[in-house]
């Protein structure tokens, strides 16, 4: 009858291996497995070809949509490859974490019409891996201009930064502060969105444009200042991200089993075997954006037994889209609303954490839940963090224009700038603009 | 349920809807399949003299695809049956006997020489069959060889082997046409006067589907080369219809009776030919799409249609919409109409607008917020952003009342019918009398 494994979904605290071996490979697979070329055909045959498509319209980054599909329709996947990374050069990779139902997909005309959009990210997907995968890059460099921009941080604003410049035919200097590249898109993505190592395989893609010297383990204030980088460069950009993480300001949030829903998604990215994470077996997950959905389903994947979500506001106000709660709650995941912790119990690791209600106005209901946690992951938000910064809006660098800050000749994008949605896509978006500002400011060229 | 029983010219059948004479109806095996399905009756695969031909051993058909890979049109090689003649006939002959209500009419191919007619018409009487047709319509292969549509391009050889037939058989005789000419009314009447019984078109159309541009060769491809086939299929039923048309609408062909092939894939598409004179229908390239199965959705369609009208037979409908049919001079140029696009259908796709502004009459204004409207200064009622839309009845064409002023010519719209031949801009124009 019972396992002999040494652990399941029922044995307390947190342990790994609550799983059969051969079931982590199901349950961390592809979340959307690609189009085959008949599924492509068939998707690509429902896009009206819009006049002035409003999906162009919704996408940060302005990718001809209607073109790239009629390209798939046609039998030329790489000539649409060729129109989405022209305008995003992370089309792939956005291609797999855009959340296109509330982009591309909900401005669709045929989301109007019977509810069905075409799959425009899974095309998007299709194309690209169909050039990517043949190893092809089509884009070359302009002649050297001789000027040299630092670029720090290498996830999705600062590599679409690099690759701009580098394509302008300036040298670029890439740091960032961990041991590999890609920033979110490899440490803070669920793992099931991008499978097989495909946020390494598309930094090593996108630097085959030349031009682009990675420095890893770099961090502003330790390694590098930005001091120096203005002076050893022609420019800078900031594409650094928000680094630190809210604390939560209740009694008992320093006790064991109360962790960051960013490292735990980190640590599963990273991970040479998933099985080896260890996950409790009542997991709460207090927030209600991308990073807290991530968590919450990965912990369930993982074999916890339950696991609670747990947001502060009604589920409309969730940052996470209405697919991304839908996914959560299809995974047995259970979404608990207006209820903010008050109190993590337990002697000297967490045990139970206790909530009030409350209502839209925050104010308190006099109703209380608790719930048992072995493991609590917390996701609500993350701060800047960096010493030397440009001037502040609130809480990111302030930037106006196409990324331009305080300080002369440096520029910033992504999450850590002001303005925009805290998306990769929105961040390419915004680190290819700065790039054409930053090219115009070095050389006069208007393009 | 309507009552769909046919009489084709003194032949009867349970529905209108034959097989055409092609590979679905090349054998026993499959008449007795399209028999059960529910089929009329079927026109035989063209039999012809032995030796048999041979057809080829590569592809014989090419396709024409619309969106998620529907067959739209279909265009083949392949040449009359490539058995021999008394395997044919035996088999005719029990399928018949077998199916005693169903219309089964025999397509006939062989030289144009009295003799091989005389040979072969009272083979096929032997078998109980209730009919011939005569295979002038084939363009591809046999036509090389004198029949087919070589027969059927020359009128004069249409009517004299017509009377050859007519002269050597009891069985009535239809005559199929090829759309392979310039005036299908020509061969019409050639049949007519030959003594045919009725016509029955079209057959396929000179056609190269694709090319290879690997190979750079026609497709269906053998060994490189590629010779033109013929096209049939949903692409060609516009102009089957408007042949069809041209024949039931022109008086001096006597009301030949029409058996309507080209295209026909649903009982809308058979109603429509109906409509426009053909006494029953012939399919072929639905068959060999989807199955001898869509015969099961002609008839209930038909005869749904056919209650919701208050039709009780199937001649209620043929050729009610002949005297419709008209020629471009007689159109009321005092008709107006306009487009208007209804805003709680409109998904704001664009597609009207792009037509419109490009390649039309700049007649839709587009908002900021993609709100599309027509600007009835500009529309000329050409009808193209209503074939563009992807919403059906999302625009329509309203016409203007009389006594209205059309915005885009500042004139009244008169009540009265007034069309070309007295127009003042036709130089020909006859004096209002």
């Amino acid at each position: 009858m019972g396992k002999t494994m040494s652990s399941n979904a029922f044995t307390p605290g947190v342990v790994p291996a609550r799983l059969d071996g051969d079931d982590y490979a199901a349950q961390f697979s592809d979340l959307h497995p690609r189009l085959d070329a008949h599924e492509a055909l068939v998707a690509a045959d429902r896009c009206y070809f819009c006049h002035d498509a409003p999906c162009i319209t919704a996408c940060p980054t302005d990718i001809d949509i209607p073109l790239f599909i009629r390209q798939i329709a046609t039998g030329t996947p790489d000539a649409a490859a060729k129109t989405i990374l022209s305008q995003n050069i992370m089309g792939g990779m956005c291609a797999r974490v855009c959340p296109t139902e509330q982009l591309c997909e909900e401005a669709c005309v045929r989301e109007a019409a019977e509810g069905k959009p075409v799959l425009i990210g899974q095309l998007q997907r299709y194309a690209t891996d169909h050039l990517q995968e043949q190893g092809i890059h089509p884009f070359s460099r302009a002649a050297a201009t001789g000027k040299t921009v630092a670029v720090v941080g290498a996830g999705p604003a600062g590599l679409s930064c690099a690759h701009r410049l580098a394509m302008l035919g300036h040298d670029v200097v890439v740091y960032d502060a961990r041991p590999k590249a890609g920033g979110l898109n490899e440490y803070g993505i669920a793992t099931y969105k991008t499978v097989d190592g495909y946020a390494q395989s598309e930094v090593d893609w996108l630097l085959q444009i030349g031009g682009i010297e990675i420095r890893t383990d770099v961090a502003l204030g330790s390694g590098v200042s930005l001091a120096q980088l203005r002076k050893d460069h022609d420019a800078v950009f900031l594409g650094i991200g928000l680094g630190g993480v809210n604390a939560m300001d209740v009694s008992g949030a320093d006790k064991s089993g109360v962790l960051d829903a960013v490292d735990f998604i980190a640590d599963l990215r990273q991970a040479s075997d998933v099985a080896q994470v260890p996950v409790g077996r009542d997991v709460v997950v207090i927030g209600g954006g991308m990073t807290a959905i991530d968590a919450a389903v990965q912990a369930k994947l993982l074999g916890a037994l339950n696991v609670t979500l747990v947001y502060r506001r009604g589920r409309d106000r969730m940052n996470a889209s209405v697919f991304e709660q839908d996914l959560a709650a299809s995974r047995g995941v259970r979404i608990v609303t207006h209820a903010v912790p008050s109190a993590v119990i337990g002697n000297g690791a967490v045990r139970e954490i206790e909530f009030d209600y409350v209502r839209d106005d925050m104010t308190p209901t006099g109703d209380t839940l608790r719930l048992a946690a072995d493991q609590v992951f917390k996701a609500i938000g993350q701060t800047l963090v960096g010493e030397e910064l440009p001037a502040l809006d609130g809480r990111k660098i302030k930037v106006s224009g196409a990324g331009r800050t305080s300080l002369e000749h440096v520029w910033a994008g992504g999450d850590c700038a002001s303005g925009g949605d805290d998306l990769t896509v929105t961040a390419v978006a915004e680190g290819r603009d700065a790039a054409m500002d930053i090219h115009q400011a070095l050389t006069g060229a208007t393009a | 349920m309507a009552d769909l029983t046919s009489d084709f010219v003194g032949i009867k059948s349970p529905n209108p809807f034959w097989l055409a004479s092609a590979p679905p109806t090349d054998k026993e095996y499959n008449v007795r399949r399209a028999f059960d399905a529910g089929w009329g009756g079927v026109v035989w695969k063209t039999l012809g003299l032995d030796p048999h031909v041979v057809n080829v051993n590569g592809p014989r058909y090419g396709a024409i695809y619309g969106a998620d890979r529907r067959l739209l049109g279909l265009n083949n090689i392949e040449l009359i049956t490539d058995r021999p003649l008394q395997t044919n006939l035996d088999e005719i002959k029990v399928v018949k006997r077998d199916y005693p209500d169903r219309a089964m009419i025999v397509s006939l191919m062989v030289p144009c020489e009295e003799e091989p007619w005389k040979f072969i018409l009272p083979k096929v009487e032997e078998t109980g069959a209730d009919g011939v047709e005569l295979n002038f319509g084939c363009p591809h292969g046999m036509s090389e060889r004198g029949m087919g549509s070589a027969v059927g391009q020359v009128p004069e050889y249409i009517e004299m082997v017509t009377r050859w037939v007519k002269a050597n058989t009891r069985m009535p005789v239809i005559v199929k046409l090829t759309p392979n000419i310039t005036d299908i009314r020509k061969p019409a009447e050639a049949a007519l006067k030959g003594g045919a019984d009725a016509v029955s078109l079209i057959n396929t159309i000179n056609s190269i589907t694709s090319v290879d541009l690997d190979l750079f060769a026609p497709e269906p491809t053998i060994d490189g080369k590629g010779a033109h086939g013929g096209y049939c299929g949903p692409a060609v039923k516009p102009i089957a219809l408007n042949m069809v048309a041209e024949i039931a609408r022109t008086p001096d062909l006597g009301q030949i009776p029409i058996s309507g092939i080209g295209g026909i894939t649903t009982w809308r598409d058979a109603a429509e030919f109906m409509a426009l004179g053909a006494g029953n229908v012939q399919v072929c390239t639905a068959a060999m799409t989807y199955g001898f199965k869509i015969v099961q959705e002609m008839i209930s369609g038909l005869s749904d249609y056919m209650d919701s009208k208050g039709l009780t037979s199937v001649d209620q409908i043929v050729g009610r919409a002949v005297p419709n049919v008209t020629d471009w001079q007689h159109l009321n140029l005092n008709y107006v109409a306009k487009a208007k696009i209804n805003q709680d259908l409109c998904i704001s796709c664009g597609r009207c607008f792009a037509a419109c502004e490009d390649t039309s009459h700049q007649a839709i204004a587009m908002s900021e917020d993609r709100a599309f409207t027509v600007i009835d200064d500009e529309c000329v009622a050409c009808n193209l952003c209503v074939n563009v839309c992807p919403v059906e009845d999302c625009i329509t064409m309203e016409a203007m009342t009389p006594g209205m002023v059309d915005p885009r010519t500042g004139k009244v719209v008169e009540p009265e019918y007034a069309n070309w031949t007295t127009h003042p801009n036709n130089p020909a124009a006859k004096a209002a009398e």
